[in-house]
């Protein structure tokens, strides 16, 4: 099923593999490899610095220095609304979106054993727009649209994509999960989402249809507190949860067997990933719309840097925050006119995993 | 190496040719028969009702005039004809495609056939304000060549050339660009939207005789080359390595099967826009029923995605009488589920 290379290579042509230092701590132990700290590291540390950046710039420029100080509560008058009220939610409302969709996708396309499955492919964020463009096309019309309607697009978003992630997680459940039968099942869901929307759109004023479009492009324009709140309190337990499964996705890419002879038990193990990855994707969606490819371009960025075997938990989340916010800040800044950021994370981060393509070296998962 | 439980080996030992030789034919037919029964009621069936005793008479006597006989002659034939090779096309195209990306999610679109084209029609709308589905033929048709040489360019630059994996990603990071610069176009400009939101549900409806003739010989060579790839795929399957030891040029297998590709998802999505659904979900009913014999499950494709096309066709003339539903959204709302149910009733078949 993997598109990878088969799995035993002849040695002379498998990659030398990357040896790391051998920590001991008493009894616990383990391998700790440079790149998988310092390509998170390096990530924070530019995610921090173009956050203030973005921060700063606008019809009032202010400084970095002045930024983080404000940031860290030393802001006075003005500077301080203008960063904390104006543009600081917006910000976070990238960050919070990058992190989830780079881990939502490290986790599907680890879980899966496939660098193609993401939400975007297995059909969660057509769900969400699906929902999304609903409640923006039907609302003047029938009852049911005016129900979606008076819900506001983040909820029916998050609804859309609830509803599609736990169909994915049902449909796809006997016994256990295949990652096989999840993308096949995924298949399906994505193309009857797509159709959803799309049929939705050619029934609908074209007013309806344009502003539509630009949701399901993704935009981080006019985001507020109240926009960043829901997401951030879900992360908080999401992106715990995630990160402590960790250990397990690494067993579970030895194949369903040898997770269980090593003692992980599958189905909670299961159930927990993908339960997971779909709440992640689905209050991200619902607080920016279905931001482009981040979620299958950036763990794929993520597993060259590090030079692991699967895309890692963490450096996705942050490389895929950098992404959002960096992303976010050339269309404010760069571009003639504003474009929304959805645009910008594809023209930014597809030409990098090109690149880092033509040059690699090695096959990944 | 008691270890080593080929599957294949074991399922050989237990089913012995004859008998699976006879399920894949018995299954060709079968697929052949629902083709023919679903053509037939793309021609009966539509938005004006006609006999079949008045259908008949007017296939049979080209003299007949009547408006009920210019309708099935001008109108449906044309359109039946079409979606015949469309659906053709875009079984076969998938088909190739898992078989050469290895990877179920692996649809003709991938390869930077549907981005590709997308890109061009939407420019084609912009710039030189086309709007009719005929008129977007053969930009459609070469921004979907387009596309794949791109794709196929960088998939192959880096060191070890085009394995399935480098390729899967380099068309779905190209798609991604492509798709950035069609939605940088779209959301700011309504009037190019209000034509583009048409063309990419993916229809039959609008598109005559003409669109046919102009997109069937380029599928008639796909079909050539795709069925010629069918041994080179099986090899293939076992791992390059292996198909090399075997004696198998890898490159001229992977240019036949890319060249194949693109001529049939190209032509098919100038002809009606982009039907994903079709070359993604087809290989996989295909696969359980034929088994993973690509010399099987190519033919097999192609029937099953002719019939589900034209069948979705039918649906769609009939359900939102008068007006239509578009076959792509027909195909993916009723066609989902039933693929559904079917993944989780058969153990699928690995590629």
């Amino acid at each position: 099923m993997s598109v990878a290379a088969p799995v035993h290579a002849p040695e002379a042509q498998a990659p030398p593999v990357r040896s790391g230092r051998v920590v001991r701590l008493g009894r616990v132990s383990g391998v700790v490899r440079w790149r998988d700290l310092a390509v998170p590291l390096v990530a924070l540390i530019a995610l921090v610095l173009v956050s203030a950046v973005s921060m700063g710039r606008g019809d009032f420029p202010i400084g970095v220095v002045d930024v983080l100080r404000t940031l860290a509560g030393l802001g006075e008058g003005p500077q301080e609304f203008i960063v904390l009220e104006l543009r600081a939610p917006r910000v976070v409302v990238g960050v919070l979106v990058g992190l989830a969709l780079g881990m939502a996708g490290a986790l599907f396309q680890t879980f899966a054993r496939n660098p193609l499955a993401s939400p975007d492919t297995l059909g969660i964020t057509t769900g969400a727009s699906a929902g999304a463009v609903a409640a923006i096309v039907l609302s003047g019309g029938t009852s049911a649209g005016a129900v979606l309607g008076g819900l506001g697009i983040p909820l029916a978003a998050l609804l859309g994509a609830l509803t599609t992630g736990f169909l994915l997680f049902l449909l796809t459940w006997r016994a256990g999960i295949d990652g096989y039968r999840l993308v096949l099942v995924g298949i399906a869901l994505w193309a009857m989402g797509t159709a959803l929307t799309d049929w939705l759109l050619t029934n609908a004023e074209i007013y309806d249809a344009a502003s539509a479009y630009v949701w399901i492009t993704g935009s981080l324009n006019a985001r507020t507190w109240d926009d960043a709140l829901p997401l951030a309190l879900a992360l908080v337990v999401l992106l715990p949860a995630a990160l402590a499964t960790s250990r397990l996705l690494a067993v579970l890419q030895f194949g369903d067997d040898t997770a269980r002879g090593l003692g992980v038990r599958l189905a909670p193990t299961q159930t927990a990933v993908v339960l997971l990855a779909v709440g992640l994707v689905a209050f991200a969606v619902s607080a920016a719309g279905p931001i482009a490819f981040v979620s299958l371009i950036v763990p794929q960025i993520a597993v060259r840097l590090t030079g692991g075997a699967r895309p890692p938990l963490l450096a996705s989340g942050l490389l895929g925050a950098l992404l959002v916010v960096g992303a976010d800040l050339v269309t404010r800044t760069v571009l003639p006119e504003a474009l929304p950021v959805g645009i910008l994370t594809a023209a930014i981060g597809a030409p990098y995993l090109l690149w880092l393509l033509v040059r690699g070296r090695r096959r990944f998962t | 190496m008691a270890t080593t439980v080929d599957v294949p080996a074991r399922d050989a030992a237990r089913t012995p040719a004859r008998p699976l030789r006879a399920r894949r034919l018995g299954t060709l037919l079968l697929l052949l028969a629902l083709v023919g029964a679903a053509a037939l009621a793309s021609i009966a069936v539509g938005t004006r009702s006609i006999g079949l005793g008045d259908v008949w008479g007017s296939l049979l006597d080209s003299a007949l005039t009547t408006d009920d006989a210019v309708v099935v002659r001008q109108l449906r034939v044309p359109r039946t004809a079409l979606g015949l090779m469309v659906g053709l096309a875009l079984g076969l195209a998938g088909a190739l495609m898992q078989g050469h990306t290895r990877n179920p999610l692996g649809d003709p679109g991938l390869l930077g056939v549907t981005a590709g084209a997308s890109l061009a029609v939407v420019l084609a709308i912009s710039l030189l304000g086309l709007t009719s589905p005929a008129g977007y033929v053969w930009f459609a048709f070469a921004g979907a060549l387009a596309g794949t040489v791109l794709v196929y360019a960088i998939g192959s630059a880096g060191r070890g050339g085009a394995t399935p994996l480098t390729l899967a990603l380099a068309g779905a990071a190209l798609s991604a660009l492509m798709y950035a610069l069609v939605r940088a176009i779209l959301v700011s400009d309504q009037q190019t939207l209000d034509s583009f939101r048409f063309w990419v549900v993916g229809s039959l409806a609008g598109r005559g005789a003409d669109v046919a003739w102009q997109v069937a010989p380029f599928i008639a060579v796909g079909v050539v080359l795709a069925l010629v790839n069918a041994p080179a795929l099986n090899l293939l399957g076992l791992g390059e390595d292996v198909a090399r030891g075997l004696g198998q040029r890898i490159w001229l297998a992977r240019a036949v099967g890319l060249a194949a590709i693109t001529l049939l998802a190209g032509a098919a999505t100038a002809a009606c826009g982009p039907i994903a659904f079709v070359g993604l979900v087809v290989p996989h009913v295909v696969r359980a029923l034929t088994g993973p014999d690509h010399r099987w499950l190519l033919p097999g494709s192609a029937l099953l995605g002719a019939a589900l096309l034209l069948a979705a066709d039918v649906i769609g003339r009939i359900v939102a009488r008068p007006a239509e539903l578009q076959v792509g959204i027909v195909l993916a709302l009723i066609g989902a589920p039933f693929f559904i149910a079917l993944v989780r009733r058969r153990k699928a078949a690995g590629l």
